[in-house]
């Protein structure tokens, strides 16, 4: 589904942003990205929809390979694939309905399809009877449920979430991941990029943890966490590391 | 295309006050242009009016017969840059004279006036490298025993013209390039204000040329609208000038749906550099 074959990504101004980062995500899975801030979390996110392109290596996602797709093939990818942020991206003047019919408006679905789909992705994330309210309506929790509605509604195959939780609560942030969680559950994989220790912790789930551009540690590969230079990272990568649950 | 339609008008409501200003810019920018293009026309009119009267009069001497002046205007009639060659005998001539002179009708009535050939040259044929070069022709008859065309005059009506048609063409690049400057930057206003919606599309999987469709139907309509604006600011001080000032001349109807094309081509060429230079910024804004 999504596999980074020794990944280097460099920039002009900042330098080397990804160094030999090597991974893959198989069909329905769910993995964490974890890392301190600037550890290449959200370039690595950002090279799996092709908004950049390696410097070095290649990223292979749903079928298309950042070294042979041409950028006028690269919104049929996009299509194919869902993306959250922590900062919603939600277009300010248009109700929840509108913004979720938005993504396959400009896909070109036929407008009687468009209405069915977006009932359907918005019952799905639990907002079926809010489809009418403007994104200042809605709590920080749901205005990140109608961001993932607008990524479900695509149907896509693997969902790339940067931060999702970062701007919400507890409480909100543990109904998003369970959300997310149905969706993986459903077939969807996804990459989650996330600094909230405490939820990788409880989850158990596969982590992949970046330093300074490096992939430090991997838990599908079942070695031990590399000695971590940030705690908060570490005790991300080691959900045994006995902080408390 | 529906959705670029909607879009487009869309923008319109959701930032009235932005697009107001963005038709405002377009039709003051035309309006500008509009002004300088009456004046650029009614100034041409003038002149072509005044060079109607460019003209070469060829005396005869007296001793020819007015058969043989009548065969000469025939022959001079077939220059390729003459319009009209007319014979004015003596006869005419005193009248004429009379009646143009009345003061010095005494010194008329004991005159005798030579016949002469009045030659008339078609349009765009009256520069004083042509007329010289017809009046050489003309002298060369030999009734013919003297020629004048107002050198001097048709020599500086011609540097008048050359001077406005110069001056002409620099003002009006300088008013459509400051009008493209300005329409321009109103137009990546309205876009950098959807960027926000222009990074959504994106990533939903919008193309850039759909992504584009909507920005250029808002710059062809704000541009339409601009230039219908400036066409009745134009026309209003076209009626203003003609009741209290001078008659003037207004564009003719093809230039009219020419300037409203024309504000239509600005405000789409606006948007569509302002749209590509977005994306184009939207793309590398993460390129650090």
């Amino acid at each position: 589904m999504l596999r980074y074959v020794d990944v280097h990504k460099e920039y002009p101004r900042t330098g080397m942003a990804l160094a030999g980062v090597s991974f893959a995500l198989a069909r329905g899975e769910f993995a964490f990205l974890t890392g301190p801030s600037g550890s290449g979390k959200s370039t690595l996110l950002r090279l799996a929809y092709l908004a950049e392109r390696p410097t070095r290596g290649e990223v292979q996602v749903a079928g298309a390979s950042s070294a042979t797709t041409p950028t006028g093939e690269v919104p049929l990818l996009r299509r194919t694939l869902g993306v959250i942020f922590q900062d919603f991206r939600l277009l300010p003047d248009r109700t929840a309905e509108q913004n979720v019919a938005f993504a396959l408006e400009v896909t070109g679905v036929a407008q009687g399809a468009i209405r069915e789909r977006v009932g359907r992705a918005l019952a799905q994330v639990g907002l079926a009877s809010k489809g009418t309210a403007l994104p200042h309506e809605l709590s920080g929790g749901e205005q990140q449920r109608v961001a993932i509605a607008r990524a479900l509604v695509n149907r896509p195959l693997l969902l790339l979430a940067d931060e999702p939780t970062g701007n919400l609560d507890d409480r909100a942030a543990r109904g998003v991941f369970q959300l997310l969680r149905e969706i993986n559950a459903s077939g969807t994989a996804v990459l989650m990029a996330t600094h909230n220790l405490e939820l990788v912790r409880r989850a158990e789930l596969r982590v992949v943890e970046l330093q300074r551009g490096r992939l430090v540690h991997d838990s599908a590969d079942g070695a031990a966490p590399a000695p971590s230079a940030s705690g908060a990272a570490a005790g991300a990568a080691a959900p045994t590391a006995g902080e408390g649950a | 295309m529906r959705l670029a339609v909607r879009e487009a008008l869309l923008a319109f409501r959701r930032a009235p006050l932005l697009s107001a200003l963005g038709v405002a810019t377009i039709a003051f920018s035309l309006f500008a242009f509009g002004l300088f293009g009456l004046v650029a026309l009614n100034l041409r009119d003038a002149l072509a009016s005044v060079e109607e009267r460019v003209e070469i009069r060829a005396f005869v001497a007296d001793s020819t017969a007015p058969e043989l002046a009548l065969a000469a205007a025939g022959e001079v009639r077939a220059f390729a840059e003459v319009a009209a060659v007319r014979y004015v005998s003596p006869e005419e001539a005193l009248t004429r004279a009379r009646r143009e002179l009345g003061e010095f009708r005494d010194v008329f009535d004991a005159a005798v006036l030579p016949a002469s050939l009045e030659i008339r040259l078609r349009p765009g044929r009256r520069d004083p490298a042509t007329v010289a070069a017809v009046a050489r022709r003309v002298a060369a008859f030999p009734f013919v025993d003297d020629v004048r065309y107002g050198e001097e005059w048709v020599r500086k009506l011609y540097r008048i013209r050359s001077l406005a048609t110069g001056a002409g063409l620099a003002l009006g690049g300088a008013f459509a390039g400051a009008a493209l400057i300005i329409v321009g930057a109103t137009i990546r206003m309205a876009v950098l204000a959807r960027a926000r919606e222009i990074e959504i599309m994106r990533l939903v999987g919008a193309t850039d040329a759909f992504v584009r469709l909507p920005f250029l139907l808002e710059g062809a309509i704000k541009g339409i609208l601009g230039g219908v604006l400036a066409l009745a600011l134009t026309w209003m001080a076209h009626a203003l000038v003609s009741q209290y000032v001078v008659r003037t001349a207004f564009f003719p109807l093809p230039l009219v749906l020419l300037g409203v094309l024309g504000g239509a081509l600005l405000g789409l060429a606006g948007s569509a550099v302002s749209v590509t230079r977005q994306l184009a910024r939207l793309g590398q804004d993460r390129a650090r």
